[in-house]
């Protein structure tokens, strides 16, 4: 027993720690005379951003924006999930100005879910918008309206996107305004939006009136009432009605009210949500 | 006439569907629709650039008259099917699944011609002379892409073509159109061929058929000699009818990826294109019918019909004596290549060969499960490429490896999701990745 100590065991244990105070020098001096600069303020600006690496500025990801802020190539107002404060914060820290921010939300331009929509034969293919819009559009008769496979829903970092009954709705309380849904429908049926807009045409078909109807019960029909009632909030691009949103003065839900869309395309959004979750009572707030 | 199977020529790869459907229509003489009422010639039906409508609403047309002309190079003529009135340009349900720009023109019943072009003595003819002509009449590939002739005919120079090819291989189940055509049609079949060697500078001409189609090769042979053309019996094997398998098949060339068949020295035609350019330059006829199989274990009684471009598919259905049972789906072309319809009101194109209604055990939606790495469809897939990897590869989204494992040489001919045990929908994922591919590189 006292062999083996001996010859065995403690010339490997003297052999490896003269190893690991060799090796541990070597990294000691190579970490000193090698050491690469790095700028401390971009571990700050990271540390300041939401962390979602979701993409929505244009860059790979939190660390590659915070990376163009510091170096002068955007303002921290470009990153459309975070708030003014956080934004505000990341100007002081770095003492430069924020720079305009761009709020923006989704809105699914289309309220067609299956109850109003006119079905068409089985789609029995992959359940995936991007491969349904090759086939034939999916179950649904519209072929500009949300197909309802959810390709955006699954995309989103913030599962602010909830499918139901075969339509995508945004929940806006969750949504930051990223644009990954956007960027991912097939259909292009989501519109990025300012974040105070509180009213959409939630109809993306530009066709006639009457072919419209024909496949859906809630489909814009151009008839020009919202226009009428106010050219500076609304106008009509063909067939189909949409909300001026770079307009000085954004409809309200009581211009809602006022115009009284025939077919009920335009909506608030608290409204549309009330009628797709079918819950009268579906607030926001409560959600939040 | 008897062939051995196994001494007919073939390729690699491939598969050999089960029960083919194609005794259905086979035997059934073509037979010439009736005027109907109302006709949609779509206006983006040939590749490339849709042509431009020179008809507005209210003009009185003529049967071969020209109502839309090529608005480019790669673009093809439209010729009034009928005689009658324009109704307009309409939105109609088109076969792609999206609405599609059609020129509707109501039948007046009398079914009046203008005076065709003068018939061409194509022996003695300019080669400039008979190109103008296909171009005129509006020729586009009648296999399926649809691609305009004349484009095709016209190859650039430092290309060397020396071998002429036409596809009588009809490899798609259930199609008997191109079987047909060849048997009523053999002799303008031939000159046809003979007409597209001449503007190509060709004389080694080949036109392959499958030996399924016996009847339809002893026909051929009987007077392929009088005009040179070689007929070689193929073997019976999907997708035999492509181009680049049917290049392989007879000559023994590979198509590079993503080449054309002119960079193997070839040019490749449908039978029907050859009818067409028969029409065209011996009797001076624009484009405006075409044979189309009506078929389907469901439809009353399946066969062949002389259809006019742009009458609604329902009308033909009808023909048929419509369907003994509710159908599952509603298919343009074949079971394999084709395009599922979700409107009975899409129109015929000159590209639609057939009209297939499957029954609703036929067409079952099947689930799909995880790969099991058997590799059946690698050795199907006559593309040689490996479609189980591809397939994950897609559904991860990863379209960079796709593509760098070729997938935009796929001819989304189905056989690998035929073969797969697990009922992978292999196709679909390629296309969406074939058409995201393509999104992005015109970025």
């Amino acid at each position: 027993m006292q062999d083996i100590f001996v010859s065995i065991i403690l010339p490997a244990a003297v052999f490896m720690g003269v190893l690991g105070v060799i090796l541990g020098a070597v990294i000691g001096v190579f970490a000193k005379y090698f050491k690469v600069e790095s700028d401390p303020r971009v571990d700050l600006v990271t540390e300041l951003l939401p962390g979602a690496n979701c993409g929505g500025c244009g860059k790979a990801g939190c660390s590659d924006f915070a990376k163009s802020v510091v170096s002068g190539e955007n303002s921290p107002g470009k990153c459309p999930v975070s708030s003014p404060e956080q934004v505000s914060s990341i100007a002081q820290a770095l003492g430069i100005d924020a720079g305009e921010s761009f709020a923006r939300r989704a809105v699914v331009c289309c309220g067609g879910d299956m109850e109003q929509m006119v079905r068409t034969p089985n789609y029995n293919g992959v359940l995936d918008c991007a491969s349904a819009v090759l086939v034939s559009g999916g179950p649904k008769g519209c072929s500009y309206g949300c197909i309802g496979m959810g390709s955006c829903a699954r995309k989103c970092p913030f599962g602010a996107i909830e499918i139901i009954n075969n339509l995508a709705v945004v929940h806006r309380e969750l949504c930051v305004g990223c644009g990954t849904c956007a960027a991912v429908c097939p259909r292009g049926v989501i519109k990025m939006v300012p974040a105070d807009a509180d009213v959409h045409v939630y109809c993306n078909n530009p066709e006639k009136g009457p072919d419209k109807r024909k496949v859906c019960k809630v489909s814009c029909l151009g008839c020009r009432k919202c226009e009428r009632y106010s050219a500076d909030m609304f106008g009509t691009n063909g067939f189909l009605a949409s909300v001026k949103y770079d307009a000085d003065k954004l409809p309200t839900a009581s211009d809602v009210e006022a115009i009284g869309c025939p077919t009920g395309a335009l909506l608030t959004v608290e409204r549309h949500l009330q009628i797709e979750t079918n819950d009268p009572e579906y607030s926001e707030d409560e959600n939040k | 006439m008897k062939i051995n199977n196994s001494a007919a020529l073939s390729f690699k790869g491939g598969i050999h569907p089960s029960g083919d459907g194609k005794n259905l229509s086979s035997a059934k003489a073509i037979e010439s629709a009736p005027i109907f009422e109302r006709y949609f010639v779509l206006l983006g039906q040939n590749a490339g650039k849709a042509p431009e409508a020179v008809v507005a609403k209210g003009d009185a047309v003529k049967k071969y008259q020209l109502i839309a002309k090529a608005s480019g190079f790669v673009s093809a003529n439209l010729h009034a099917p009928t005689s009658g009135t324009v109704a307009g340009v309409t939105t109609i349900p088109g076969p792609m699944g999206v609405p599609a720009q059609a020129i509707e023109i109501v039948s007046d019943g009398l079914d009046e011609a203008v005076e065709p072009f003068s018939a061409i003595e194509w022996q003695k003819a300019d080669n400039k002379v008979l190109l103008d002509r296909v171009a005129e009449c509006g020729l586009v590939g009648m296999g399926g892409a649809s691609f305009p002739t004349h484009v095709k005919l016209s190859p650039p120079p430092d290309k060397a073509i020396d071998t002429l090819i036409f596809n009588g291989a009809e490899c798609e189940p259930y199609l008997t159109a191109d079987h047909r055509l060849m048997i009523e049609y053999t002799d303008p079949v031939l000159e046809g061929a003979a007409i597209v060697g001449k503007i190509l500078g060709v004389s080694n001409i080949f036109i392959g058929v499958e030996i399924n189609k016996a009847d339809a090769i002893s026909e051929l042979q009987k007077l392929a000699d009088k005009y040179g053309i070689k007929i070689v019996p193929l073997k019976v094997r999907y997708p035999q009818g492509s181009e680049k398998q049917l290049i392989n098949s007879i000559t023994g060339r590979e198509v590079r990826s993503g080449g054309l068949p002119m960079d193997a020295g070839c040019v490749v035609q449908n039978v029907g294109t050859a009818k067409a350019v028969y029409d065209a330059v011996v009797k001076g006829l624009p484009l405006v019918e075409r044979v189309v199989t009506v078929t389907g274990e469901v439809v009353a009684e399946p066969g062949n019909w002389l259809v006019r471009i742009g009458t609604p598919v329902i009308k033909v259905i009808e023909l048929a004596k419509g369907v003994t049972a509710n159908p599952g789906k509603l298919i343009l072309g074949g079971p394999m290549m084709g395009f599922a319809q979700k409107s009975f009101d899409v129109p015929v194109s000159k590209n639609t060969s057939g009209i297939l209604l499957l029954s609703k055990e036929v067409a079952v939606n099947y689930g799909s499960g995880s790969c099991i790495r058997c590799g059946r469809c690698v050795s199907a897939c006559p593309m040689h490429l490996v479609p189980c990897l591809l397939g994950c590869a897609i559904e991860g989204e990863r379209y960079d490896l796709a593509a760098a494992n070729h997938v935009m040489d796929c001819l989304e001919c189905g056989a690998c999701a035929y073969i797969c045990p697990a009922h992978r929908p292999l196709i679909q994922h390629m296309r969406r990745a074939k058409a995201e591919i393509r999104r992005r590189n015109a970025k």
